[in-house]
């Protein structure tokens, strides 16, 4: 029994450790640029599909992964900020919200147009190794140890390098950010290219278990925004506690639970957060501003 | 801005639900079902519009609430209660639900109210399709009989779109009423709203829960006009569709839901060529049209004619300013 459990805890850790990469780049959107990446999802499916196409065309695998890379920072990061972002932006976060939506059912169907319906296979880490009575899969221990290394790797540039100063700066006050003299506008770019790389890390990450499919992102998306949420919506340790207490909690009721309501644990969990504690697990209580 | 529910707004709407009572005659039975398809999104869509247009709340659980409104409808149906009686409680039971979910959402900030609709219209997707013993799962609700006297598909297109002036009209009138300007205060100012006195949460509390009623009405107007009904046109691909009606034909406008819901009808049937592709296309108009009028169709016929008018006073101003 307690192995059973530790079993589930290690895996719901893996997965949740890609929700925490996730969110953490949905919540740097939110921080510097008010942006509400509904589409943050599906931008996990689409280096997904990307590496996929490469490695079939023929390129090894890392290659493959960088090229998925580079054209999710060109495409997620530069592009989605310069064609959607820039000019939607003045007309307040509502319509952004909304045109965010549109994206990710662009995104879903148009992948659907190219790839088709079915699930493809990613290739991942085979095996595992014996511990004690345990089985450990060595897909899990690489996840684990990528997000971990990629989330210390992010709080020493944010923390300790002047850019990422800056970047904490322009997140947490643009106009006072920009009188000190921060370049506020490459800062936001920066972050944009941020949450690009941080998606397609998550993608490699979570593919091997999830398959690839077009309409991935949903259930992606969905248990990021809980994540950020749970996590106290405003910081990015927040963002990495929630994602690795829904990935545990996911599959525990998974396994314990009814197995139909598998998608509605984010939903059950994100509502007890808002009734019982709506600043999330780190944040701390502010004064509603309206 | 101004309070977009003018009395030529309230004429317009009658003349529009007239002309497609009149249409219903000459049309062929699908003809007739797509008009009442389109009375009923467009009541649905008029309920989400007084949520994200003047409560400036954006809601992803709007086919929720049609689907709870539809289920509600069916299944007391089923039990021999009559139809006024199922639209009543479909009714209450959505304005409840809707309040029920806004109120811990809007208790902390904004956008929280998208996430947590967004996981609502998931959760009530699942219990239609899990709960075999009381909403038939995936086999849905067959043989859901229409009101007495409304069984033919004319007249029952004439009794949704009855349906559709009296949602309207009571909209147009709630706009009117100093409760309506309060909306329009808090969406154009929160923070002066607040001030002069609006309690801005629990505006936004009834904006967003009268919304949910109203999807409630048009899930209980869908039912009958269907007549079976299963989980998987309320799930969150409709409440997305929904949304985009009200931003296509202008978010804030009293005739915007009207004009969305026509295109959102329409459109399908002339791009049917584009079979698979349609969403797409549709997605990137969408995307288009917010890139370059975030106010919509309206908001883009409203600038033409704020043009037009500028183009004509300059004109007339000109031979004077001229030396």
């Amino acid at each position: 029994m307690f192995w059973d459990n530790l079993d589930l805890l290690i895996s719901g850790l893996a997965t949740g450790a890609t929700y925490a990469l996730v969110a953490t780049g949905f919540t740097l959107l939110w921080q510097t640029s008010s942006t509400v990446n509904f589409a943050q999802g599906d931008f996990v499916t689409l280096p997904a599909f990307a590496i996929i196409a490469l490695h079939a065309a023929g390129l090894p695998l890392p290659l493959a992964m960088l090229g998925g890379l580079v054209a999710a920072l060109i495409v997620l990061g530069a592009g989605f900020k310069l064609a959607l972002v820039d000019p939607m932006l003045r007309h307040g976060m509502l319509p952004l919200a909304i045109a965010a939506i549109a994206l990710g059912v662009a995104v879903q169907e148009g992948s659907k147009a190219v790839f088709g319906a079915e699930a493809f296979a990613f290739p991942g880490v085979p095996g595992g190794f014996d511990l004690g009575p345990l089985f450990i899969n060595w897909q899990d221990m690489v996840t684990i140890a990528a997000a971990v290394v990629a989330v210390i790797a992010l709080q020493l540039f944010l923390s300790r390098t002047r850019t990422g100063r800056c970047m904490q700066a322009t997140a947490q006050n643009p106009s006072v950010a920009q009188i000190l003299g921060i370049p506020v506008r490459r800062m936001i770019m920066l972050t944009f290219l941020l949450n690009a790389a941080l998606v397609t890390l998550a993608a490699i990450l979570i593919s091997p278990t999830t398959l690839v499919k077009f309409d991935n992102g949903s259930s992606i998306g969905l248990a990021a925004f809980c994540a950020a949420i749970i996590g106290g919506f405003n910081q990015v340790r927040g963002a990495i506690a929630g994602g690795l207490l829904l990935g545990v909690v996911e599959n525990f009721a998974a396994t314990y639970g009814p197995d139909q309501y598998r998608a509605a644990v984010p939903m059950v969990l994100l509502i007890g957060f808002i009734l019982f504690r709506p600043q999330g697990l780190l944040g701390r209580a502010t004064e509603r501003a309206v | 801005m101004m309070a977009r529910a003018s009395a030529g707004g309230l004429v317009a709407a009658v003349l529009l639900v007239v002309l497609a009572g009149a249409l219903g005659f000459a049309l062929q039975p699908y003809g007739i079902y797509l008009l009442s398809l389109w009375a009923v999104y467009t009541i649905a869509a008029i309920g989400l519009n007084l949520t994200l247009g003047f409560a400036g709340q954006m809601s992803l659980a709007q086919a929720a609430f049609v689907g709870i409104g539809a289920y509600c409808t069916a299944l007391l149906d089923a039990r021999g209660i009559p139809f006024p009686a199922t639209l009543a409680i479909a009714v209450l039971l959505t304005f409840g639900v809707g309040w029920c979910v806004g109120y811990p959402a809007l208790r902390v900030q904004g956008h929280y109210l998208a996430f947590v609709t967004l996981g609502l219209t998931t959760l009530v997707y699942l219990v239609m399709r899990n709960e075999t013993w009381l909403t038939g799962g995936i086999g849905g609700v067959s043989n859901i009989a229409r009101p007495w006297p409304f069984a033919h598909n004319l007249a029952y297109l004439h009794l949704c779109l009855a349906a559709l002036l009296a949602v309207a009209a009571a909209m147009w009138w709630m706009l009117r009423s100093p409760w309506g300007r309060a909306f329009v205060a808090l969406r154009e100012n929160p923070v002066r709203a607040m001030s002069l006195g609006v309690d801005v949460r629990r505006y936004t509390l009834l904006a967003f829960a009268i919304g949910a009623a109203l999807g409630g009405i048009a899930g209980a107007f869908y039912a009958p006009l269907v007549q079976y009904i299963e989980p998987s046109p309320f799930a969150l691909g409709f409440s997305i569709n929904l949304l985009m009606m009200v931003v296509i034909g202008g978010a804030g406008y009293f005739l915007g839901p009207f004009l969305g819901a026509l295109v959102a009808v329409l459109l399908p049937e002339w791009l049917r060529f584009l079979q698979d592709e349609y969403l797409i296309i549709y997605a990137v108009a969408v995307i288009l049209l917010l890139l370059f009028c975030p106010t919509g169709l309206l908001g883009l016929a409203e600038r033409a004619l704020a043009r037009g008018r500028a183009r004509g006073t300059a004109k007339a101003a000109a031979p004077v300013a001229a030396p």
